[in-house]
């Protein structure tokens, strides 16, 4: 990755990730504030998807865990899938 | 080059050869235990919500959630910030004449900085309405949550600084170097708390 020439902070992968990731915020206020599906459970959830969606993003690419020893990157998105499905849990059980 | 280079290889003795463990295990050790941390905190909240929905609910419509949105924004930028400036830092190491990584950790400080001057006025506007963590159970953990999140942030800030410090030098060697690279991770870190706190305390309906 270090050998190839660098294309600039506009063609640089990182970028499209940040991109992304305003898309995604931008999204959930959308449907957080009350837009899109009528149920506010279905909402909520989508919302906290997109949220471990991004994190894990944030993790992979911008933490640089997609080139991160097997065992680091597993731990990261362990806990990603295991936190989310948790609190998505919490939200719907308690 | 050669030593971190080097080091990539013993480290990850057994992986794939590119393989790269961005920054000292110890780092790891500890952004993982405090993302653990922060999970239970975020169940703990959660899990209370639902005993006390309705309060919730209405206490929830006392936050502007275009602070959240802004403060969102701010430390996604940061984070880019940040990332680029690992990539510069790489390659001044490599040998190319570039002074973008102080410029980008920069940049980065300067987006923490707005946050907390947001963090500030939210905090101010809630006091001067009279709300308190003493309030009610939402606001309890409303203040505790963005509170133990900012303490994150001020001590992600001083972190900002080492990088700065670090990217102004000609070279690193391969354990100043992990140091950078986990510094940089921690306040992806931050902003990765983020990430699921504000949606957690701003947006679930």
């Amino acid at each position: 990755m270090m050998s190839r020439a660098w294309a600039g902070p506009v063609r640089d992968r990182v970028t499209a990730v940040w991109a992304l990731l305003v898309a995604a915020t931008l999204l959930s206020f959308w449907l957080g504030t009350d837009h899109g599906l009528s149920s506010a459970e279905a909402r909520t959830v989508i919302i906290l998807v997109v949220a471990f969606v991004k994190v894990r993003f944030v993790g992979l690419y911008f933490m640089e865990l997609r080139t991160a020893p097997v065992a680091l990157r597993a731990l990261f998105e362990g806990w990603c899938l295991v936190v989310c499905l948790g609190l998505i849990g919490f939200y719907l059980l308690a | 080059m050669a030593t971190i280079s080097q080091r990539t290889t013993t480290t990850d003795a057994g992986a794939a050869r590119e393989r790269h463990l961005p920054g000292e295990e110890g780092t790891w050790v500890f952004i993982l235990g405090d993302m653990t941390v922060f999970a239970v905190f975020f169940a703990t909240y959660l899990y209370y919500r639902g005993q006390q929905r309705e309060l919730f609910e209405s206490s929830q419509r006392e936050l502007v959630q275009a602070f959240g949105v802004i403060n969102t924004l701010l430390l996604l930028t940061s984070s880019l910030c940040v990332a680029l400036g690992m990539r510069a830092v790489r390659r001044r190491l490599a040998g190319a004449p570039t002074l973008a990584a102080p410029r980008l950790f920069g940049g980065a400080l300067a987006c923490g900085l707005g946050f907390s001057v947001m963090k500030f006025v939210e905090y101010g506007g809630k006091l001067a309405a009279g709300i308190t963590p003493a309030t009610n159970n939402f606001f309890m953990y409303y203040f505790i949550l963005t509170g133990l999140h900012f303490f994150h942030l001020i001590l992600g800030m001083a972190v900002l600084l080492y990088l700065i410090r670090s990217a102004r030098r000609p070279t690193l060697d391969a354990r100043q170097f992990a140091f950078v690279e986990g510094g940089a991770c921690f306040w992806h870190m931050v902003d990765l708390i983020w990430i699921v706190l504000f949606p957690l305390l701003y947006l679930v309906k």
